[in-house]
């Protein structure tokens, strides 16, 4: 039976934990055997990427040592993270040290939501049913960290009653960014008005944001503007069950 | 850059950019982008990678090989009739510049764009001796005339519209300007015809230096470049050390990557190509070359890459940040990602520490960067040395936040202390919490609630994995 260990991210654990909860719903439905290391915390990318790399690294081996003694595929909700540990990790430890060891395996098994499922899987219908005319952002880190360009698009197209709505700028980052938010707030706002902007204009009724960052970030500004338009990540709709 | 000598507040800077201008940005970016796009369509995204990939080589190549490819440009250029300087910094560049023009009685001088020469603040330089410069390029003739810096590469005047700038012609040179650019252009170019033919030197960058050669090779769009470099008996070019390809099939592969890069163009209007003294051309010859902190960026070896850069704008052009504030954010002469990775490399992250942040790390400029330079990691490289310090530089961060962040650390480092966190922010939103938001956030993180609400702390997913993974235990989930 395939394994998976989930990683639920810091901000998925606690600020999304129903989109977690269907994560577990999806993957056990497709015959996947899930854990959950308790120990885990966050992977250390936003010590790393302010500048306190020291900090970022520590940070690091805690999530290392809480992933490595165990067996599987490890997936997480969250391009952003994926990569870090599949890009990052190797690269904070020099070669030939047991840590850089440690990490070069773990970057082989971790895997974002919708690569594990049309990858690995192999599965892009999953029997949804949704009838929304939905928008798909395409997250930074998930698109041009990770090359997931088409996996969710496909994924979306085999939803029941979904119609998939093209998005103007869509690749265009939605003004996150981690502290940059907090640091130049001004900025990030500009950043995520523009998306907003180009969300209502898309006519979509739901739009897919599949990084809990990025989703927070989209969700609260379609809130702000008293939008009707529900940010989703890709799970939410993956979940959905019924008619079809 | 030497002006600068107080930190850059890009947060400040930002706020004072007027909407009309960013507007201007996104518009004339946009149309750049989109020109861009199609051509590396039309050459192929395949033949394109390829092509970034072999100018990144030779770029690489030459940066490793430096000096070996600079003597052999100074020995082309002396045996062509030329004279070669070496700079060390901006003022040794000016005293060269200043050394030719007092020999030469020089009162006037036509100039092309060229980024080098703003980075040394040539022109304040000559003024200040009472010499008049003339910007030639449409864009920096624009810039000029309404002081202010370039706020772009390539552009220099990306941020302004037409409209905007037959205006300035109307209040500055008292002509009936239409906002017409073709009309606008005549405009400049009857303003400086008489001094292309009266000036005694010209003054140009250079975009590429061809080592086999010794040859200058100067792109433009406009053909002011050729009259400047042609018409003064004298042409001085001032270029970066780091700016030297080996020989002329790197300049073909380079030259392809810029011209496209820059705005859409499979070729430039103009490449001039020019080794020492033609006899058709200016009886003098000067190259200068400049370090002004090069060598430093090359003895750092995540920063190098840096300086394999060809001034496309390709990167802010895309840039999310700088599209939204425009180019004189920066308070520097390079905007956008180039700038906010070299301006630092250049003056410090003490000065310019602020810039690197003044990214989401998106990554599309490391992947629109026709020469592949990774400015994500180097972003990440300058934010370490601001905050932790390396054999470069030391942190420039108060201990304050020094705390905050082992604090921080402490609490993620341990899985207990996380979760008693968790648990803690659910009893501590309550008072701030109404439904499924937080409106606003106490100090720092209003910054982000003065943009749009946060989202509250809510349920609990380890509880949920307990006991749904209990009843999965005795219906016998495990096993199957
Ligand atoms: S960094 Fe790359 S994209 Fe930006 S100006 Fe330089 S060459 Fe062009």
């Amino acid at each position: 039976m395939m394994k998976v260990q989930l990683f639920v991210t810091c901000l998925g654990e606690n600020l999304l934990p129903d989109m977690l909860q269907k994560m577990v719903g999806i993957l056990e439905r497709i015959g996947v055997s899930c854990e959950f290391p308790e120990g885990q915390t966050c992977c250390g990318q936003p010590f790393f990427n302010s500048g306190f790399q020291k900090e970022g690294r520590e940070i690091a081996l805690l999530w290392m040592k809480m992933f490595a003694d165990t067996d599987g595929y490890i997936v997480a909700p969250s391009g952003s993270c994926v990569e870090f540990v599949k890009h990052r990790y190797p690269k904070m430890f020099p070669e030939g040290t047991a840590e850089h060891k440690i990490a070069v395996q773990l970057a082989e098994r971790v895997f974002e939501f919708s690569q594990f499922l049309t990858n690995i899987m192999e599965i892009t219908d999953l029997g949804a049913f949704f009838p929304h005319r939905v928008a798909c952002h395409s997250p930074c880190h998930l698109t041009r960290g990770l090359g997931v360009r088409d996996e969710q698009q496909r994924l979306l197209r085999a939803v029941r009653g979904l119609e998939l709505i093209s998005l103007n700028d869509a690749e265009t980052c939605c003004g996150f960014g981690g502290i940059f938010s907090v640091v130049y707030p001004e900025v990030s706002m500009a950043m995520m008005e523009a998306k907003v902007m180009n969300i209502m204009a898309s006519n979509a009724e739901c739009v897919v944001v599949s990084e809990p960052g990025c989703l927070i970030n989209i969700r609260g500004g379609l809130q702000k503007m008293n939008s009707n338009i529900r940010a989703m990540h890709l799970i939410e709709i993956l979940a959905q069950e019924g008619a079809a | 850059m030497k002006d600068i000598t107080a930190r850059i507040d890009f947060r400040a800077n930002t706020q004072a950019v007027s909407p009309a201008m960013v507007a201007a940005t996104q518009k004339n970016a946009r149309t750049a982008l989109l020109k861009r796009s199609e051509v590396v369509v039309e050459f192929g995204e395949e033949r394109w990678q390829q092509l970034r990939r072999a100018g990144r080589e030779l770029r690489l190549h030459a940066l490793t090989h430096l000096d070996r490819y600079l003597s052999m440009v100074e020995e082309n250029v002396i045996a062509a009739g030329g004279h070669v300087h070496w700079a060390r910094d901006a003022e040794e560049a000016h005293s060269i510049v200043l050394d030719i023009a007092m020999q030469n009685s020089v009162r006037n001088i036509v100039k092309v764009k060229s980024m080098v020469t703003e980075e040394i603040e040539l022109n304040h330089a000559l003024e200040g001796r009472g010499i008049r410069v003339y910007e030639t390029d449409l864009g920096e003739f624009i810039v000029q005339l309404a002081g202010q810096r370039p706020s772009h590469i390539t552009a220099p005047a990306l941020h302004m519209t037409k409209e905007e700038v037959a205006a300035l012609f109307r209040e500055k040179l008292k002509v009936d300007a239409q906002p017409d650019p073709k009309l606008l252009t005549e405009i400049a170019r009857q303003r400086l015809r008489k001094e292309f033919l009266t000036a005694e030197m010209g003054i140009s960058g250079g975009n590429f230096l061809v080592a086999e050669t010794g040859t200058l090779i100067l792109v433009t769009n406009e053909g002011n470049g050729r009259m400047c470099t042609s018409l003064p008996p004298i042409h001085v070019a001032i270029v970066g050390i780091e700016k030297v390809i080996p020989d002329w099939e790197s300049a073909a592969v380079m030259l392809k990557l810029l011209a496209r890069s820059v705005s859409g163009s499979k070729i430039t209007a103009y490449n001039t190509f020019i080794t020492g003294v033609r006899k058709d051309g200016p009886r003098e010859f000067h190259l200068v070359l400049l370090d002004n902190g090069r060598t430093q960026i090359l003895r750092d070896e995540i920063a190098r890459e840096t300086l394999m850069c060809i001034r496309c704008g390709a990167c802010m052009n895309i840039c999310p940040v700088y599209n939204q504030v425009g180019g004189h954010a920066y308070g520097a002469v390079y905007p956008g990602p180039i700038g906010s990775i070299l301006t630092p490399l250049l003056i410090g992250t003490r000065i310019a520490g602020g810039l690197p942040f003044a990214s989401t790390l998106c990554g599309a400029c490391s992947d629109i960067c026709p020469v592949m330079i990774p400015i994500t990691e180097i972003l990440l490289h300058l934010r370490r040395r601001f905050v932790e310090g390396d054999d470069f530089e030391g942190s420039s961060i108060s201990g304050t936040l020094k705390a905050i962040a082992k604090a921080g650390r402490y609490v993620l480092g341990s899985p207990s202390l996380y979760r008693l966190g968790a648990r803690m922010g659910k009893i501590f939103q309550a008072p701030l919490r109404s439904g499924d938001w937080i409106a606003a956030m106490p100090s720092p993180l209003d910054r982000w609630t003065m943009a749009r609400p946060f989202p509250a702390f809510r349920g609990d997913f380890r509880g949920w994995w307990k006991k749904h993974k209990n009843a999965k235990d005795i219906s016998g989930g495990k096993a199957s």
